[in-house]
C-alpha cells in the first residue's frame, strides 16, 4: 500500500501548520543531513499545555506531513500526554508492540505504522517527533 | 536505439523478472559466471593463501596471485604497474591517503581535490590535510559538469578526482588532468569506481599514478576491490593495515615487512572475491567494452530524450552525451527526492536519492538533494521507459495534472 495517501498529501501541501509562531517559548530545530529535511518545531506552552505549535523549513513529503499530523495531535494536550503520543508514535514506527488504546490516540498519525517497513523513511517520519521529544526532555 | 537485452546472464532476474533496476553506481548485479564460479571456489579450491605447503594452498595462491595480473591486463597496464588487492576503493582511497599521501605532503602543501570526488576520496584527504597542516582546495564545477576554475599550482603535491564523477555523470578528460598535475610535479589518485566496466580503459595511453576501484561495481563480488599503482610509487610507501601475510621477519621489538604489493594486504586475503572478479573480468571482455559503452550511451542517449521531453525534470550533468557516464543525475519540480524514490518503489522501479556520497558538491550546486539513475550492460530501453512513467505517476500521486 502507498505511504502516500491523500491525508499525507493534503498534509504535505495545504501547509496546515507551516508558519511562524508568534511568541513561542520552545524552538527546536532537527536535520537528516542524508535526505536534506531540515524542520524547526516551534511550540508555546503555557502551564504544562501546549497552546500552540508550529513548524518551518523543508523536507519531504512525509517528513512534513508528519511533523504536521503530529502538530494537530499534541495542541491543548498537557506536556505528560503529548509524551505519552509522543514515545507511542516512535515505539509504532519502530515496529514494537503498542497498546490499544495508544493506537486510538495516535489518530491520523496511524498512518505512519508502514514507516516500520520502510526503513529509510523512519528518519524522515520521525523528524518533527524527536524535534518535540527534544522539547519535553529540556522541560 | 539498442534492442539489446542480456538480463538472462544475470540469475537475480530469475527471482525478481519484473524489477527495474536503476542503481548500478551504487552496486551492479551479479552475472551468472559470477556466482557460479565463486561458488565453485569454495566447492573445489577453498584454501588459506600463501600459507600452506599443501595442493590447496597452493591453488589458492594461484588463483590469488593471477587476479593481480589480470586486473593489469584489463587495464592495459604494463610492468611498471602492481595491482593491491583491498575490500573495495574506499580501503584503497584510505591506504593511499595514510601512506603515500601522509609521507609525501608537509605544512603549507596543497592537495588538490575535484569538487564531485565521493566522499571516499574527500574524507581520507581531510583527515591528512589536518595532521600534515596541508592545504585542501578545490577545482569547481557547475551544474553542467565544467570546471569554474583551475586550483592546481605549484604547490599541488596531490590531485584526486574521479574519472567519472557519480553526482553529475561527467567523463573528466582524465589526459589532460593526469597532464596538468604532472607539469607542477603533483600525484594524481584517479578513483575509477564508476569508469572501470563501463568504458575501455587503456594505462598504455595515460600516465596513470594511483588508480583505485570496487569490484562489486563491476559485476563482481561485494567485498572485493583494489589499488593499481606505479611500482616505483609503492615501493616507497609504508604499510598501510598490518598483520599476517605482510611481513618478511618479525621479533620481539621490531618487524621487516613483505614488498609490493604483499606489504599491503594484511590477514588472510579474499581469494573467492578475487575468482569473482576474474569472473566479472571475462565476463565484460566476453561482450568488450566498446559494446558496453555503446549501449550505455545509447541508454543514456534515450533517457535524456525522454527526460527532457518532461517540462519538470530538471537534469544535471554534461549536455554532451560523450561525455556522460552510466548515469543520469536530476530533480522533479514539487517532489523531494525521497518522495521520487519511494514512489517509484511502489513501481518497482529501484533509483538513488540523496547526496550520492558527495555532499560538497551537492552544496556547491545549491541543491540538498537530488535523484540518480545509474545503469549497466543488463538494462535495457524499456527499463527507462518503465521509469519514466513511475515518474509521471510520482506526479500524479503529488497532484500534478501534466499535458505531455
Amino acid at each position: 500500500m502507498s505511504m502516500y495517501t491523500e491525508t499525507i498529501m493534503w498534509h504535505n501541501q495545504s501547509g496546515h501548520n507551516k508558519r511562524p509562531l508568534e511568541g513561542a517559548t520552545h524552538v527546536e530545530r532537527g536535520n537528516n543531513p542524508n535526505c536534506g529535511d531540515d524542520l524547526s518545531l516551534e511550540v508555546t506552552l503555557e502551564n504544562g499545555v501546549i497552546k500552540d505549535a508550529a513548524f518551518s523549513g523543508s523536507g519531504c513529503a512525509i517528513s512534513q506531513a508528519s511533523i504536521s499530523i503530529m502538530i494537530d495531535l499534541i495542541k491543548d494536550k498537557a506536556v505528560m500526554d503529548a509524551k505519552k503520543i509522543c514515545d507511542a508514535y516512535l515505539s509504532m514506527v519502530k515496529g514494537e508492540s503498542v497498546s490499544e488504546e495508544m493506537v486510538d490516540a495516535l489518530e491520523d498519525a496511524q498512518i505512519f505504522e508502514g514507516l516500520s517497513k520502510m526503513p529509510a523513511r523512519v528518519k524522515c517520519g520521525t523528524l518533527g517527533w524527536h524535534c518535540l521529544k527534544t522539547v519535553i526532555n529540556q522541560l | 536505439m539498442t534492442t539489446m537485452n542480456h538480463k538472462g546472464d544475470f540469475p537475480i532476474y530469475e527471482t525478481h523478472p519484473g524489477m527495474v533496476y536503476l542503481d548500478h553506481a551504487a552496486t551492479s548485479h551479479k552475472p551468472d559466471i559470477v556466482t557460479r564460479r565463486t561458488e565453485s571456489y569454495y566447492k573445489t579450491s577453498n584454501s588459506s593463501p600463501h600459507r600452506g605447503a599443501y595442493l590447496l594452498s597452493v591453488k589458492s595462491t594461484e588463483l590469488y596471485d593471477r587476479g593481480r595480473k589480470e586486473v593489469l591486463d584489463f587495464l592495459g597496464a604494463d610492468e611498471r604497474y602492481s595491482t593491491v588487492f583491498t575490500k573495495n576503493a574506499t580501503e584503497a582511497l584510505n591506504l593511499i591517503a595514510q601512506t603515500h599521501v601522509m609521507e609525501n605532503v608537509k605544512a603549507g602543501d596543497e592537495i588538490c581535490v575535484s569538487i564531485d570526488a565521493h566522499h571516499s576520496v574527500i574524507v581520507p584527504l581531510q583527515l591528512v590535510a589536518k595532521r600534515k597542516g596541508a592545504i585542501l582546495k578545490y577545482l569547481y564545477l557547475d551544474r553542467t559538469g565544467t570546471f569554474e576554475n583551475d586550483a592546481i599550482t605549484a604547490k599541488t603535491k596531490i590531485l584526486a578526482l574521479p574519472w567519472i564523477s557519480n553526482g553529475l555523470g561527467k567523463i573528466h578528460d582524465v589526459k589532460a588532468l593526469l597532464k596538468r598535475a604532472h607539469d607542477v610535479g603533483a600525484v594524481v589518485i584517479l578513483d575509477g569506481a564508476q569508469a572501470i566496466g563501463h568504458i575501455p580503459i587503456d594505462f598504455a595511453e595515460l600516465d596513470v599514478d594511483f588508480f583505485t576501484f570496487s569490484g562489486h561495481k563491476m559485476y563482481a563480488p561485494q567485498g572485493i576491490g583494489g589499488l593499481v599503482a606505479k611500482k616505483e610509487l609503492l615501493e616507497a610507501m609504508p604499510p598501510f593495515l598490518t598483520g599476517g601475510d605482510m611481513i618478511e621477519y618479525v621479533t620481539e621489538q621490531t618487524t621487516t615487512y613483505a614488498g609490493v604489493p604483499e606489504r599491503f594486504e594484511a590477514g588472510t586475503q579474499n581469494v573467492a572475491g578475487v575468482v569473482g572478479l576474474m569472473a566479472a573480468i571475462d565476463y565484460i571482455k566476453s561482450y568488450g567494452l566498446t559494446k558496453i559503452h555503446e549501449h550505455e550511451m545509447a541508454l543514456t542517449s534515450y533517457a535524456l530524450e525522454k527526460l527532457k521531453a518532461l517540462p519538470f525534470i530538471e537534469i544535471y550533468g554534461p549536455e554532451d552525451i560523450s561525455k556522460r557516464g552510466a548515469l543520469i543525475t536530476f530533480n522533479v519540480e514539487g517532489i523531494h527526492p525521497h518522495d521520487v524514490a519511494s514512489l517509484l518503489d511502489e513501481k518497482w522501479v529501484s533509483i538513488r536519492a540523496g547526496h550520492h556520497c558527495t555532499q560538497p558538491l551537492m552544496k556547491h550546486l545549491e541543491l540538498s538533494a537530488s535523484c540518480r539513475v545509474s545503469y549497466g550492460f543488463y538494462n535495457t530501453i524499456e527499463d527507462i521507459d518503465k521509469f519514466v512513467d513511475a515518474v509521471k505517476y510520482a506526479r500524479e500521486v503529488f497532484g500534478y495534472v501534466d499535458v505531455y
